[in-house]
């Protein structure tokens, strides 16, 4: 297959520059906080946050309201909530989480299913990344690079705050802010992708990355490009191979981001192996 | 903008705790009126059983819990406004630090200028400088680019007692600084400690290691949920004090009369231990003494 076959053709159609124009943005924002929610452990409150958002989707499309905020402000509010429980109760916070995500998942399945809606569920789990529209990929953007600007900018405070949190407050900074700040660039990082990739496939997208980074580097600042440079090629080789083979696209890019992450493991093994011998 | 080293500073630290009570939410009253109150170019040392405190002591002279009475003030200062002027700096235990993280050596460093940054936190000239000098002074420049997990634990220590340093604060806490480290480490933190002191600067070290403490300590504090006594290392730090801090929680060996000498002098060797480096006195009956450390051999 040429060049020409493999890339151009794909981009000549309209729904192809906006399905890659989306899975790029996504793979931006999502590789971008990966690598923090890696480090810190927090990649179950992805999942947790990520499934909870369907039935803010659907409350806000009963009050007409945009589903953006109705997904982000139920996101937000499992955040919330799995903090205060696991605070409060002896239930270890997997299991908390383990507990809302589901809870609110199947809140929102009987949620869509009494409630008259044009909303495909289909496209609500697993993104309908071929149907978008120009204002779609515009919202996207409008979300995706702000939040990555902040993650960016903060990225030294957000490690020290997962690194050594008592230095952190040593030196006047307060951790559960940063805290705060991490979870809300999370929820929006999960609507941003939301009608990109769907609310089941972001939490791949969340954690993949910042696992294949943090296979192949032991400096952050390098983690970063590596986590970037590997969403962005799953998102690409995904895309144009939904395309030639007539394949679901957010799954492709997911099933692409599963395999890297099985490349670097190996590539880890043999270096060790290598080291020792 | 100044692109030298860092200027040596004036330091003028002081550390006064007033009648301090710490409640938690279950109801343990961890700390009960305690008070006491530390002066520029010391050590202290806060010596007591395990569960007697300290550690909220700590937390509340770090401003990590709010007391529910009394005050903190650390060079004169409320804790709050003296942490955001970045005046205290805090070595942790190791378990409180997550090894496996992808920071380098200098990495950590580098955190102890994060307060006098901006907020990018982007290293000036003058960051990068005072992160070198204070890598040159604990001796690990060549491990600079290492990262943190690949160190042990007395070089661990070594990388956070050097972003106190690059800090420039002039107040440290120190939690258990010995836990893990062998003598020759013990050594050369305690040799540091002493050079950080001579500068001016104001220490605080939580320990169980009683042997070391007369080694660098100038003041003791002795704490069971209240300060039990408090003064310099040689009349505080004795055998009758320590068994009140302690209570029966110390091995307590004593050697004297027909076990130590075959003539009737009532001079007694005791060793007062929790399992880390023993406390030895040696002395006329109830006037014993510290045995100092005997002198380092030459490597």
């Amino acid at each position: 297959m040429s060049f020409s076959a493999l890339l151009l053709d794909p981009l000549s159609h309209g729904f192809m520059q906006r399905g890659l124009a989306a899975a790029l943005l996504v793979a931006l924002v999502c590789a971008t906080l990966s690598c923090f929610l890696v480090l810190r452990g927090w990649s179950l409150m992805g999942d947790a946050v990520s499934h909870a958002v369907l039935p803010g989707i659907i409350v806000a499309e009963l009050l007409a309201l945009p589903l953006t905020l109705g997904a982000f402000v139920a996101g937000l509010f499992t955040a919330w909530l799995t903090g205060r429980m696991a605070g409060a109760s002896r239930i270890r916070p997997d299991a908390v989480m383990a507990i809302l995500f589901s809870g609110m998942f199947a809140l929102g399945l009987v949620l869509f299913l009494k409630i008259e809606t044009d909303q495909h569920l289909t496209h609500i789990l697993f993104g309908n990344m071929l149907g978008l529209e120009w204002r779609d990929v515009l919202e996207i953007a409008l979300i995706a690079l702000p939040t990555t600007l902040i993650v960016l900018a903060k990225r030294r405070d957000l490690l020290l705050a997962g690194f050594d949190p008592a230095h952190a407050r040593a030196i006047g900074l307060s951790v559960s802010r940063l805290d705060s700040l991490l979870l809300i660039l999370l929820a929006l990082a999960i609507v941003a992708a939301m009608k990109a990739v769907g609310v089941l496939l972001v939490v791949a997208m969340l954690i993949a990355p910042g696992a294949i980074a943090a296979l192949l580097s032991q400096r952050f600042d390098r983690m970063l490009p590596i986590a970037i440079a590997a969403a962005t090629l799953s998102s690409l080789a995904g895309t144009l191979l939904s395309f030639h083979v007539d394949a679901a696209t957010g799954p492709a890019i997911v099933v692409f981001q599963s395999g890297l992450v099985a490349l670097a493991i190996a590539f880890r093994r043999l270096k060790s192996r290598a080291a020792m011998a | 903008m100044n692109d030298r080293a860092p200027p040596v500073r004036a330091f003028a630290p002081s550390l006064a705790v007033s009648d301090l009570w710490v409640t938690y939410a279950n109801g343990v009253t961890a700390v009960q009126g305690a008070g006491f109150a530390l002066r520029a170019g010391t050590i202290t040392a806060l010596v007591g059983v395990n569960g007697s405190g300290k550690s909220s002591l700590f937390k509340a002279i770090m401003g990590f819990l709010t007391p529910a009475r009394g005050t903190v003030t650390l060079s004169g200062r409320p804790v709050r406004e003296a942490l955001k002027a970045g005046l205290v700096a805090y070595v942790p235990q190791a378990e409180e630090v997550d090894w496996t993280f992808p920071v380098l050596v200098e990495d950590v460093v580098m955190m102890g200028r994060y307060g006098r940054m901006n907020l990018m936190r982007i290293p000036r000239a003058v960051d990068r400088a005072a992160v070198s000098a204070a890598l040159e002074r604990v001796g690990l420049a060549d491990l600079r680019k290492r990262q943190i997990g690949e160190l042990s634990g007395g070089q661990r220590k070594r990388v956070f007692l050097a972003r106190a340093m690059a800090q420039e604060s002039e107040i440290i806490l120190l939690d258990e600084p010995f836990t893990g480290v062998d003598v020759t480490t013990e050594n050369a933190i305690i040799a540091l400690l002493r050079a950080m002191r001579d500068e001016g600067r104001l220490m605080l070290v939580s320990t169980h290691n009683l042997g070391s403490v007369p080694d660098f300590c100038d003041e003791v504090v002795l704490f069971n949920k209240t300060v039990l006594a408090q003064g310099p290392t040689a009349t505080t730090f004795t055998e009758a004090n320590l068994a009140t801090a302690f209570g029966g929680s110390l091995r307590h060996i004593r050697l004297g009369g027909g076990a130590l000498h075959d003539d009737d002098d009532d001079r007694r060797v005791t060793v007062l231990t929790d399992d880390e480096r023993p406390l030895v006195l040696y002395g006329p009956r109830d006037a014993e003494t510290l045995v100092k450390r005997p002198p380092e051999e030459p490597r």
